[in-house]
């Protein structure tokens, strides 16, 4: 890539401390145990460009959205915005105006809105905390604009999240999130709660905004369909790694990787009527204790010996990688 | 013509509150024939999940059924008292919900949960039931079911819950199984090995399957017929591959479009204006008129009538015309029934 990326991130891992407490394990003559979400993620986004992750449940996609965002810190790896590293900043002032350019839209748009406050004040809440406006006319001002923009009305503002449904809370989610004028929004699975219809209209109204403010996105999804739609790259994460990531139209015409193309076959879709699909066997390893070697290779119908020894690497040519030793060896 | 196995008519569910009564359901009505999957669809609210836990006498109050009846193989079951209706439940009727957790005891191991359903309903020794039930766990692919049979809840993975759940619907034989979003909590590689297992299971019985879910793709190749359902009414019923490909109600088409597929890059899904209304605030006439674009007078005032003949119905009023010119042969298809 010659353009400079916005976002960076380099060998993302995160280790999660799982063990019982101190007491037990002297007791049970246990040792302490780890699970390791996220092993070795890196990607790279850059502007007005939208990457997706796309993965089952327990694959790490919303630990690395919540590292990226600096929610959580890596145990390794990092993150850059713009070239600032997020967490190496030794400048309280300096991470401060990095986070003001980053924001996030949580899946349950119930939980992630203050039920007690009214919603201007929750969406002038960043606005305050970044300094963003001098007065209180400039809030309110502000705020009014960004229910419009987000297709809701100015006087919407005066009432309760409890007074919306969930596609209009949603809705007020990105406008919270598009209130400290950010370049970067971390989407971690903004429309699985909502009934398609109105996830039409959120994806549409995201796609806009892009469109119109120039952002760049990091979205979050178990749904191949919606990242389909939305995303220019695609990061495929089975079990903390992403084993291809590849841009869009490419990663859908001819998935690479085993598992994408498992995952393609077992997806229900509305052109498939009649038609049966092949699911994968098995399930999901436990990520305390996963498999040796490629995390996958007991639920693939390629494996073959280095799949159980060795863990393979994420390479490939132009943007198109796959972790795959059969892959590498050119057998499928 | 033969006899479906169920058949609902004019089915109307309400819900009597303070201020007035809300109808959730209303005046629906489908057949279900023996060894058929009926897949209904609809948006949360649409009064789908509703419509089956009338069917099955799982309504909870203040909910009750204030009209139309049910008939399974012609027998009324919707007036049925608690007792027997409790013998129609899990002998004739399985039932599968969405939350595997919620639909097992946690307290007891799974073994001896499918063993007193199998023995509440058929008449057999404890050791046969236990030797049933093993075959059971085996059939619906869980290893090691012998051994596995004493264990509890917890210890298995959501789709291998999933599968006990469904064994435990199919024990005692019913003719008919109402799946209830069977998988929705789950991944999309378990939730093709679940729908895989549940359409092979009830094809080798001749179980029919009313599959309840929100996801279009999952019917689209499950069902036979699907009913797409809007504010407590039937809008389309069809054979799948009609409703699919050809959607004639304005809600159907909008519906379908607004469906990231991965066949095609659409640039911009199809967007429905507005939401579905409140049960308090249902509009007058068709439903959906409000945010409908082909909306015309007729729509604001009337509510429109499953129209069409044959096995694809529409309540559109867009089809009256053509509805009307087919009316006489239906009539006769209709009396002959």
């Amino acid at each position: 890539m010659t353009v400079a990326a916005l976002v960076e991130a380099k060998d993302l891992t995160r280790v999660f401390d799982v063990s019982k407490p101190w007491l037990n394990r002297v007791i049970e003559g246990e040792r302490k145990a780890y699970l390791k979400a996220v092993t070795g993620v890196s990607f790279a986004i850059g502007r007005r460009e939208t990457v997706a992750l796309v993965g089952e449940s327990g694959s790490g996609k919303s630990t690395v959205a919540r590292m990226t965002v600096g929610l959580l810190s890596p145990t390794a790896g990092s993150v850059s915005i713009d070239g600032i590293d997020m967490w190496a900043s030794a400048r309280s002032a300096e991470r401060q105006q990095l986070r003001r350019r980053l924001q996030m839209i949580f899946q349950d748009p119930y939980a992630s809105l203050n039920p007690r406050w009214r919603v201007d004040r929750i969406i002038a809440d960043p606005i305050k905390a970044f300094g963003l406006a001098k007065d209180a006319a400039e809030i309110s001002h502000r705020v009014g604009e960004l229910l419009r923009l987000v297709g809701l009305d100015p006087a919407d503002g005066a009432k309760y999240p409890h007074e919306f449904s969930g596609g209009q809370r949603q809705r007020i989610c990105i406008a919270r999130a598009l209130s400290s004028n950010p370049e970067f929004i971390v989407c971690d699975e903004p429309t699985s709660a909502l009934d398609v219809s109105v996830q039409a209209q959120i994806l549409n109204l995201m796609r806009d905004l892009q469109d119109r403010l120039g952002l760049s996105y990091l979205f979050i999804s178990h749904n191949l369909a919606v990242v389909r739609h939305m995303a220019t790259r695609i990061g495929v994460m089975y079990l903390g790694r992403i084993v291809e990531l590849a841009p869009a139209s490419e990663l859908f015409a001819a998935p690479r990787h085993p598992y994408t193309r498992l995952l393609m076959d077992a997806l229900p879709d509305l052109g498939m009527t009649g038609r049966a699909r092949r699911p994968i066997e098995g399930e999901i390893p436990n990520p305390i204790a996963p498999p040796p070697g490629c995390t996958f290779h007991p639920r693939c119908p390629w494996a073959f010996e280095p799949c159980s020894a060795d863990v393979p690497q994420l390479a490939g040519p132009n943007g198109r990688a796959t972790a795959c030793h059969a892959v590498a060896a050119g057998r499928i | 013509m033969n006899e479906p196995l169920l058949s609902v008519r004019d089915l109307e569910v309400a819900f009597p509150t303070r201020r007035a009564t809300l109808t959730a359901v209303d005046r629906v009505s489908f057949d279900i024939a023996a060894g058929e999957v009926l897949g209904v669809v609809g948006e949360s609210g649409a009064g789908k999940s509703l419509t089956g836990a009338a069917i099955i006498g799982l309504l909870e109050p203040p909910g009750r059924i204030v009209g139309g009846e049910v008939r399974l193989k012609g027998r009324r079951i919707d007036n049925l008292a608690p007792e027997e209706m409790r013998k129609v439940r899990g002998k004739r009727i399985g039932m599968v919900f969405q939350d595997p957790l919620t639909s097992l005891n946690p307290l007891y191991r799974v073994g001896d949960q499918i063993v007193e359903t199998i023995r509440t309903h058929l008449r057999v020794s404890e050791a046969e039931a236990r030797e049933r039930a093993i075959s059971l766990l085996q059939e619906v692919g869980i290893q090691g079911a012998r051994a596995r049979i004493d264990s509890y809840p917890h210890a298995f993975s959501g789709g291998m819950r999933q599968r006990v759940v469904l064994a435990l619907a199919l024990c005692a034989e019913p003719d008919l199984l109402i799946a209830d979003e069977p998988t929705t909590a789950l991944d999309v590689s378990i939730q093709a090995q679940i729908i895989a297992l549940l359409k092979r299971l009830c094809r080798e019985r001749g179980t029919a399957v009313m599959l309840i879910t929100h996801d279009m793709g999952v019917i689209a190749e499950t069902a036979d017929r699907v009913a797409v359902m809007y504010a407590g009414r039937i809008a389309e019923i069809g054979p799948v591959r009609d409703v699919v490909q050809k959607p004639r109600h304005p809600y159907t088409r909008g519906l379908m479009g607004a469906i990231p597929t991965l066949g095609a890059e659409a640039t911009r899904l199809v967007q429905i204006p507005g939401s579905m209304p409140r049960l308090s605030a249902i509009p007058r006439g068709c439903a959906f008129n409000p945010r409908c674009d082909s909306a015309f007078d007729r729509c604001r005032i009337e509510p429109p009538e499953g129209m069409g003949a044959g096995s694809s119905k529409v309540a559109c009023w867009l089809y009256a015309e053509t509805a009307e010119a087919e009316t006489a042969g239906a009539e006769t298809a209709g009396a002959r029934a």
